[in-house]
């Protein structure tokens, strides 16, 4: 929201189309995000809303359209790709954890093998990070001897690791026992106030009325509002919106 | 064991061999298969298809007809010199790594995507991902398989008995043409192939454990 306007916009995405078959799951979606925006996407199930968070980083590639990262267009396949992904955290639903590898394992591997950072220097930001979400204490042990909501913390800082421009949370706290999913959300409110630019797909509006600068709600694959998070809470535009609220805020 | 003490020299010369045999084309398959799963799951399509086409064609290729290509074709290519031990290890290696990978690949399968989807994100390229983390991760399930392959392997070094060289297989050979008991010389060889399986089994049981509680 702050950055200058001559900056260019975190992400950039035009004209971008994406079909799995014959289903038009992403339609014509243009959306710019710049430095230090927290944007929350929302949308009912089957919305595109994964598939939008998984182009950013070409983890679906599209079919038609632009994607642009701080500037640069998405490369092809390959090394050029990877680094540009070494920028971009990603936070996935399910975590993801390497199963094989201790916690603080899991923290070094992509500082050490993608930046080639020093494993002494690794290992000391992997600490502080790990403090910072805190499960310090839980360093040694195996992704599945930790709880849902330790290990999406520790997911978070395995993204954080690569020091990247832009994080990408896609509905980190949807599979997690109601207890963890605060503890979560607490980190990435922080995150979130010390500037990171974030991309966060999920259902809790708490977050999105607190933490978020924008609030994008897809349906069928379309962006349908792009607003300010009192803005859509309090008068959506649109029926489905509208109909998507009376949904959530019942449950 | 009057047997034994008399063709303790003949023993011991065939075991080693067999032993040699087993190392070194243990290492090679291992090593070649690995790099074959890896070509079966690479996005390139050349290295997909060569991989694949080279698994069609040796696995369904007889362990004998590999021998024979080393013994009698392959000297004709005039590449490279190899005398019969270093043949039989080429055979062995070539046919077992089709085996191998297989097996990895079929452990490559289990790995959850989301573990090499993780990789990706994280700026890993395809090769740091499998080597640091699909291929550790799939080891690990698969070595039961693994332990059987490496055991067929260690008895298929016995074809090289046929192929002039001096292992374990050829001991009846000799044992038959001094007029030894076959039947008590025999059960030794199968002793000592016994003997031989063991560590592998053990190896397998304590991969097996130590694996289980890093997960
Ligand atoms: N890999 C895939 N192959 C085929 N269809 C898919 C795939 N991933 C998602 N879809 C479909 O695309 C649509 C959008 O999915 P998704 O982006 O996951 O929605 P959301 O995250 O909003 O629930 C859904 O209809 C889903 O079934
Ligand atoms: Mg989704």
């Amino acid at each position: 929201m702050t950055a200058p306007t001559t900056a260019p916009p975190m992400i950039k995405m035009a004209g971008v189309d994406k079909f799995f078959g014959p289903l038009h799951v992403l339609k014509n979606v243009n959306l710019e995000v710049p430095k230090g925006q927290v944007v929350v996407v929302l949308g009912p199930s089957g919305s595109g809303k994964s598939t939008l968070c998984r182009t950013i980083n070409r983890l679906e590639p599209i079919d038609s359209g632009t994607i642009e990262v701080d500037g640069q267009p998405l490369p092809a396949e390959g090394k050029e790709l990877a680094r540009l992904r070494a920028d971009v955290g990603m936070v996935f639903q399910s975590f993801n954890l390497f199963a094989h590898k201790s916690i603080v394992d899991n923290v070094l591997l992509a500082p050490v093998k993608v930046r080639k950072v020093p494993q002494n220097e690794a290992l000391e930001h992997a600490t502080e990070l790990l403090e910072r979400v805190g499960i310090a204490n839980q360093a040694g042990k195996y992704p599945a001897q930790l709880s849902g909501g330790q290990q999406q913390r520790a997911a978070i800082a395995r993204a954080l690791a690569m020091r990247p421009k832009v994080m990408l949370f896609d509905e980190p706290t949807s599979a997690l026992d109601p207890e963890m999913v605060q503890e979560v959300l607490d980190v990435m409110t922080t995150l979130a106030k010390e500037g990171m630019t974030m991309l966060v797909v999920t259902h809790e509006m708490g977050f999105a009325r607190k933490a978020a600068d924008r609030v994008i709600f897809m349906a069928d694959g379309e962006i349908v509002e792009d607003s300010t998070p009192k803005e859509f809470f309090s008068a959506p535009k649109s029926n489905r919106a509208k109909d998507f609220l009376g949904k959530i805020l019942t449950h | 064991m009057s047997l034994l003490s008399t063709y303790s020299g003949l023993f011991l010369s065939a075991f080693a061999t067999t032993l040699k045999l087993f190392a070194f084309s243990a290492v090679g398959s291992l090593l070649l298969g690995t790099i074959l799963a890896m070509m079966r799951v690479s996005p390139v399509p050349v290295f997909r298809a060569a991989g694949a086409t080279y698994v069609t064609l040796v696995r369904n290729t007889p362990l004998t007809l590999v021998f024979f290509f080393f013994t009698f074709a392959y000297p004709l290519l005039k590449i490279l010199k190899l005398d019969y031990e270093q043949g039989a290890i080429v055979a062995l290696t070539l046919y077992t790594s089709a085996f191998i990978c297989e097996v990895v690949r079929s452990g490559i399968n289990t790995v959850p995507v989301g573990q090499a989807e993780a990789s990706r994100a994280l700026g890993l390229t395809f090769t740091q991902m499998l080597g640091s983390v699909v291929l550790p991760q799939a080891m690990r399930s698969v070595v039961p398989p693994l332990v059987s392959t490496l055991i067929a392997l260690l008895k298929n070094t016995t074809v090289s008995a046929g192929f002039s060289v001096g292992d374990a297989g050829a001991i009846q050979s000799t044992l038959s043409e001094e007029g030894a008991n076959m039947l008590v010389g025999l059960s030794w060889v199968a002793f000592f192939f016994v003997v031989l399986v063991l560590p592998l089994t053990f190896l397998q049981r304590s991969l097996e454990k130590r694996w289980s509680v890093a997960r």
